[in-house]
């Protein structure tokens, strides 16, 4: 399956040293999050079967980095790359960040995002899909599970994400 | 009036579970391999995972419908006939086949599963539907999307099994069951194995003017502006260019969903014990809205109240619907 | 000995037309079956249906042995009284396309058509079952699956035909696609798929050659060649191959084959001649490689 090469997004000032600051912060709480979902919901390997060697960048791209996800369960790969240090991926989902969120949920319709272009996804649309149906699989909000790792602080975190992705939403479409 | 059952897509057993629990009287599913049409990467149940689903549908008073509807290949018929023997195991409510030699199987090794025909049979008319009713004891059919109400009305009173069509979804052009298309440009087979304009063979490309093209194994299947939605390069929902339309056009359909829920109540009242809810690769929201709006609306009917529609328009792909053949012939 | 057959012209060639090609056929084509009748679209059938007994009488008197296909969709009132009328016909042998077809014709004699998805040696022993004496395997089925069916088949003592030449059909809808090329319906078409008797192209967007439009049906863009293939399809039981009319000499396609299965002829050199006789259009045998369907696989050497 061939990767299409896209061009990099425009780089803001000072983003190369607000990444990599990001990504060291952010890299502890990520491999948490990877090990605790990969205990808790084992099937979601299964179904992603030999795209667990897949090497996956999810870029929200209103934060300084993106993500790097290689689900293979032998050794699992979950973190914070600024897009310049970023490895080849076989297949890149790009979106804004609580989009992405409400996908990975199921929250949001996957397709209809797609459709209306706010949703990105280039290289092996077979690894997407797979991804896709893999995480779809969850019962309940990846999401609030995650940020219930974190206690009271990662909930309260969450729902002001949230709030503030509706509001952005209700703004953007407002006539 | 008939108990007009809605017949709910699970693609994953969350997805089943979802339907389940938004009101579905009946879900579908199938095994991961080739034996049913929606054989896509990741999706579909192990043995093991419909077992559990069968028993948490039973528990809610839901049926379980498994999809064995593709053709095996001659020398590879032992697996779908391995895939009878497990969802019979299993406890399956019934069997959703196509082929004559499956269906042939099945009513005589598990006479005691109902067997249901598949689009994929392609049995449009009473005559062909009599033909799988007599010989395999067929005792529901689903019918091809492309039946006007009033055939439907006149079909009833022909044929001894029940009815069931689709309400909503993906629009499926081509008669089901006849097409190769997609074995054409990929290699991979609609019939032989359940895939259809298949994933691994997709790739979106961007051109330098924010251009789209979505290419099915290097055909452009199609090409989207910087600000038009983009669509998935289903071979059949593309467009091409004919001598006398060198602009390029919809040469087989183009990408609406179906959408009948204006007509359900005629529907019912033409006799229509079931209606089918595409969509075994769409996600648990999809299936949860679209679920809970129908089970509102089917039951607003039969209460005799009026059903409100709205909240089914926004779901649809390209949010374009169409009523389909259902209402006039003008569609042909 | 393997039988060459001529499949049921797909087209909506004039009746005149049609007179003219039968007539060569008799008298100059060496196929030793024909296959007659209105597959496609059933507002066609008045046009030739007249000519149906002297055809078959022609056909006859040269020699071939005649049998008359159904059509592939049956709905509409007058499809289904088509499909009774052929099924109650004694004489000549029929190909059923349509379930609606065998529930007519019951346990007597009659021919499978490729249309009837008899993909495996299950569903063909239950046709056999129920009095088919000869089965037309689908296009696109890969050559394990052809021997395996054609094992099968031969052991009940049924003819097994595969298509060796023409565009294989790749998909049937109830939607007419000429008609809607020229923004009208099947019921207003005007006949418009007469322009066409090699199928109205279809291109991709960046002008690729793709997909043929006839009528209902949609077919591929290449001809099917398994001129090549014809030695190994014999020698896994394949009984009768099927030429499907197109525009080119079919008289002089079907010599090159016969040449062939004759000894008489180099598989290269017929080959050659037979790319020249499609003048331009690609030669494919994707499907009997297991492979895309438009892809030509090249045979090492010549079974």
């Amino acid at each position: 399956m061939q990767v299409t090469h896209d061009r990099a997004p425009a780089r803001r000032p000072g983003e190369p040293l607000v990444a990599r600051l990001a990504c060291l912060a952010a890299q502890p709480v990520l491999a948490r999050v990877v090990r605790r979902i990969a205990e808790r919901h084992p099937s979601l390997f299964a179904r992603l079967g030999p795209h667990q060697a897949t090497d996956f960048l999810i870029d929200p791209v209103e934060l300084p980095f993106a993500l790097h996800l290689r689900p293979d369960p032998e050794a699992l790969v979950f973190r914070a790359v600024p897009r310049d240090a970023a490895p080849r991926p076989g297949a890149t989902i790009r979106g804004r960040f609580m989009l992405l969120l409400e996908l990975i949920d199921a929250e949001e319709d996957g397709d209809a995002a797609f459709f209306s272009r706010d949703l990105e996804v280039t290289g092996d649309t077979e690894a997407v899909v797979r991804l896709r149906n893999a995480l779809d699989d969850m019962d309940g909000s990846l999401a609030e599970e995650t940020a219930a790792m974190f206690g009271p602080p990662g909930r309260a975190i969450l729902a002001k994400l949230r709030r503030g992705y509706l509001t952005e939403t209700e703004r953007q479409e407002a006539p | 009036m008939s108990l007009a059952e809605l017949i709910c897509p699970a693609g994953t057993p969350a997805a089943l579970r979802t339907a389940v629990d938004a009101g579905a009287d009946a879900v579908y599913c199938g095994f991961q391999d080739a034996t049913n049409a929606r054989n896509f990467p990741g999706l579909n149940f192990t043995p093991e995972e419909l077992q559990d689903a069968v028993v948490y549908a039973h528990m809610r008073g839901a049926k379980v419908l498994l999809a064995l509807n593709t053709y095996p290949p001659a020398g590879r018929v032992d697996l779908w006939r391995e895939a009878a023997d497990a969802g019979a195991r299993i406890g399956v409510d019934a069997f959703i086949v196509a082929d004559m030699g499956v269906a042939d199987y099945i009513a005589r090794t598990h006479p005691q599963v109902r067997l249901h025909l598949s689009v994929q049979a392609a049995a449009s008319s009473p005559e062909a539907i009599r033909y799988y009713c007599d010989h395999f004891g067929v005792k529901r059919v689903v019918l091809p999307r492309i039946l006007t109400i009033a055939e439907i009305r006149e079909l009833r009173k022909e044929i001894p099994c029940e009815i069931e069509t689709f309400i909503f979804g993906n629009h499926g052009l081509m008669v089901e069951g006849r097409c190769s298309l997609t074995n054409y440009l990929t290699g991979q087979s609609t019939n032989m194995d359940g895939v259809c304009s298949p994933a691994s063979d997709v790739e979106y490309v961007r051109g330098a003017d924010g251009s789209l093209s979505s290419q099915l194994a290097g055909f452009t299947i199609d090409r989207f502006g910087a600000e038009e939605k983009a669509g998935y390069p289903t071979i059949c929902k593309g467009r091409y260019a004919a001598p006398h339309r060198p602009e390029g056009y919809y040469a087989f359909e183009e990408p609406v969903s179906l959408n009948l829920s204006r007509l359900l109540p005629e529907l019912i009242e033409a006799g229509v014990h079931a209606f089918k809810i595409e969509g075994r690769q769409r996600s648990k929201s999809y299936v949860r809205g679209v679920v809970r709006a129908f089970r509102a609306a089917v039951d607003d009917i039969r209460a005799g109240r009026e059903a409100n529609m709205a909240d089914l328009i926004a779901l649809t792909e390209g949010q374009k619907q169409t009523q389909g053949a259902f209402e006039t012939k003008k569609w042909r | 000995m393997t039988k060459l057959t001529l499949g049921p012209i797909a087209y909506h060639w004039s009746a005149e037309t049609r007179r003219d090609f039968y007539a060569r056929i008799a008298d100059e084509a060496p196929v030793d079956e024909v296959y007659l009748g209105e597959v496609i679209c059933s507002k066609r059938t008045p046009f030739h249906e007249p000519d149906l007994p002297a055809t078959i009488e022609r056909l006859e008197r040269a020699g071939k042995t005649v049998i008359v296909s159904s059509l592939a969709e049956v709905m509409l009132k007058r499809e289904r009284k088509a499909t009774a009328d052929l099924a109650a016909m004694e004489r000549p042998e029929i190909e059923v396309n349509n379930a609606a077809g065998l529930f007519e014709r019951g346990a007597h004699p009659h021919r499978i058509g490729p249309f009837m998805n008899a993909y495996n040696e299950a569903t063909i022993d239950w046709m056999a079952g129920q009095g088919a004496t000869h089965v037309c395997l689908p296009p696109e089925m890969p050559a394990e699956a052809i021997a395996a069916a054609a094992e099968a088949a031969g052991k009940l003592g049924l003819g097994v035909e595969v298509q060796v030449f023409g565009r294989a059909s790749l998909a049937v809808s109830a939607r007419c696609y000429h008609a809607r090329s020229h923004g009208r319906t099947k019921d207003n078409c005007q006949f418009v798929c007469e322009a066409d008797p090699d199928g109205m192209p279809l291109s991709t967007r960046d002008d690729t050659p793709i997909l043929r439009v006839n009528g209902i049906q949609t077919q591929s863009e290449s001809y099917v060649d398994l001129l090549p293939e014809t030695g190994r399809l014999i020698a896994d039981g394949v009984t009768h191959l099927r030429l499907m009319p197109q525009a080119a000499d079919m008289v002089a396609v079907a010599s090159v084959f016969r040449q062939v299965l004759d000894g008489a002829l180099e598989v290269a050199e017929a080959d050659a001649r037979l790319a020249a006789l499609c003048e331009g259009t690609g030669l494919a045998n994707g499907f009997y490689h297991g492979t895309a369907g438009y892809r030509r696989i090249a045979m090492a050497a010549p079974a």
